[in-house]
């Protein structure tokens, strides 16, 4: 079976340590993530989770430690750079382009050197392009939805184009800074297939998260944050019971 | 008068009403007729920047409308740096002096015909300005444009300390354009050129790429689009523009001197542009067609016509923020006429 070969990790994260002034948002973080792998990061408000994101993507320079791409060192490299090289990443307070239409958001991704590499294969029109891309994340190009100026989506699609951005530079690794934080319901579990869909097709997905039930559907691995520290790893259930987590989640027990 | 005789039904329609409907969804035009309405504005633009110096009563308006020519320019480059790019460069004025000192020298020292020194003007000027800008690009909003402003007043106080390139004296006489006709037409095309030109790259996909990194440039980043690379190009864009208008106003004025570096090149695209409609790149043009004669019509008062640019400013941005040209094609797209039922 397939378990019997040894994976490389493809992304090795190494004492990674940012502080802001004096408060430490990431202090020693490690771990390896494998190929085709889903990573959950939880952790309470303010534990570093998305700090976590933007050191292994460049948008901030770590104190010290290393981030590991394959055999590439990310860090140090700039943000657009890793982007580049299929390590993509959505954010968190989605970041669209609200003059343009839906599609013409994913002319950008699609122009850039990453996708003109790729487009060589396929070729063609990037808006043909975008609005296919648009319509496997789920925006209906029958209600004409690619075509409405993003200022006039709600939020569920605006997280939607920010999967969108990224699978349109066709990467080896998403890392999705918590997109299902302000979805209904009904929008998070039309999501979650596509989630599972691009984790089928084998991408290697960090997922911070605060929606621990939805997560846990499709985290291979969990990773705790709690104040910069990683305070536990493991398999979802384990990492649950878990008394440095509970204590982190719930607080102390005062023994009332 | 909503039913005439003959029984068939009329109601008064929007021009725009049938155009307005589809492309809120799709692109679509689905007759001549909605075409020409689209097209007659720019017709009448094309038209009316062609006959003009031929209407225009003798050669100090002529010289006054070459001039214009070279504020429209320089207001378009301004306009789609601004706010189609999101860099807000007022440094017109390094870009006049800049393509201006060059294709003069050239013509001073080395006798280059016009026809050689306009170009390498053009070209080398855009390319030295956006060399020069470059460690800037990073900067944004009003720390890029205070940048962009010093770099006049550097650079002409360099020319005056060192003695070089004529001095305080300038580089004079440089030969002028075979005749007058052959000048106004030139700018004339390229401001025409550079409008079109302009406004058919901000639809290509380069064009939704600087409007990416004005709405937001960290989306760019994340997109594996080196941002700074991006700006690179608008500003070479803008340059060429720019010096082009400079090397023209060397040529058209026989005179390379410190005055190519003059602040106005730096203000009055801004006011022209804000009274144009910001955005726009036709109104911007149209500002500057309307402010420069009218600067030189107030010719007699000295530096106050610097009064007239903030009172426009001030005026503009109070009652008419959209600028206008916006305001025209509202009012235009407004105009009902009447349509059977």
């Amino acid at each position: 079976m397939k378990e019997g070969i040894e994976k490389e990790p493809i992304i090795r994260v190494r004492n990674l340590t940012k502080s802001f002034g004096g408060v430490r948002a990431l202090n020693n973080v490690s771990f390896d993530l494998l190929e085709g792998e889903v990573l959950g990061v939880i952790g309470p408000n303010g534990s570093g989770k998305t700090t976590l994101v933007n050191t292994i993507t460049g948008f901030i320079k770590p104190d010290s430690g290393e981030v590991f791409f394959k055999d590439i060192r990310l860090t140090g490299l700039s943000n657009w750079k890793i982007a580049d090289m299929g390590v993509t990443r959505t954010f968190q307070i989605v970041r669209p382009y609200l003059s343009q239409r839906a599609f013409k958001n994913l002319i950008v991704p699609l122009w850039s050197p990453r996708a003109r590499r790729f487009a060589s294969s396929r070729g063609g029109d990037r808006d043909a392009l975008a609005i296919d891309l648009l319509e496997e994340v789920g925006f209906e190009r029958d209600a004409y939805v690619p075509y409405k100026f993003a200022s006039a989506l709600p939020l569920g699609y605006l997280k939607r184009l920010e999967l969108a951005r990224c699978l349109a530079l066709r990467p080896e690794v998403i890392i999705c800074d918590e997109v299902f934080s302000g979805l209904s319901m009904s929008e998070i579990a039309s999501m979650l297939p596509l989630i599972e869909r691009l984790h089928m097709r084998g991408v290697t997905l960090i997922m911070i998260e605060h929606r621990l039930r939805e997560l846990f559907r499709v985290a291979d691995k969990v990773i705790v944050l709690n104040f910069g520290e990683k305070i536990a790893e493991g398999e979802p259930e384990r990492v649950m019971q878990d008394e440095k987590v509970r204590r982190a989640y719930l607080g102390e027990d005062i023994g009332l | 008068m909503g039913r005439e005789t003959g029984a068939i039904e009329r109601r008064k329609e929007r021009l725009d009403r049938g155009i307005k409907a589809r492309t809120e969804g799709l692109y679509a035009i689905s007759s001549w007729r909605e075409v020409g309405y689209l097209l007659a504005p720019r017709a009448g633009l094309i038209i009316g920047l062609l006959i003009l110096p031929l209407i225009l009563p003798g050669l100090y308006w002529q010289r006054v409308l070459g001039l214009a020519g070279v504020y429209a320019l320089l207001a378009i480059s301004f306009d789609f740096l601004a706010e189609r790019v999101g860099l807000v460069c007022i440094g017109g004025a390094f870009m006049i002096g800049v393509g201006g000192y060059i294709s003069g020298s050239l013509n001073y020292y080395l006798k280059f015909p016009v026809a050689l020194t306009i170009p390498i003007g053009t070209f080398g000027g855009a390319l030295l300005c956006t060399l020069l800008w470059l460690p800037c690009l990073p900067l944004r909003g009003i720390y890029f444009a205070v940048v962009t402003f010093m770099f006049p007043f550097l650079v002409s106080s360099i020319i005056l300390a060192g003695g070089f390139l004529g001095s305080t004296e300038g580089l004079s006489p440089i030969a002028g354009f075979p005749n007058i006709w052959i000048g106004i037409y030139l700018i004339i095309s390229i401001v025409l050129l550079s409008i079109f030109g302009l406004r058919r790259l901000c639809g290509e996909d380069i064009g939704v790429v600087f409007a990416g990194v004005k709405d937001n440039d960290q989306a760019v980043f994340a997109s594996g689009v080196n941002v700074t690379r991006v700006k690179v190009y608008a500003l070479f864009i803008s340059s060429v523009i720019g010096c082009f208008a400079g090397a023209f106003l060397s040529h058209f004025s026989g005179f390379a001197g410190i005055s190519l570096f003059a602040v106005d090149f730096s203000i009055m695209p801004i006011a022209a542009c804000i009274m144009g409609g910001p955005g726009t790149l036709a109104g911007p043009a149209l500002g500057a067609f309307i402010l420069a004669p009218l600067s030189e019509l107030l010719r007699g008062f000295g530096q106050l016509r610097v009064v007239l640019y903030c009172l426009v400013l001030v005026g503009f941005i109070l009652y008419k923020p959209e600028g206008l040209l916006s305001w025209a094609a509202r009012k235009y797209h407004q105009i009902e006429r009447w349509v059977k039922v």
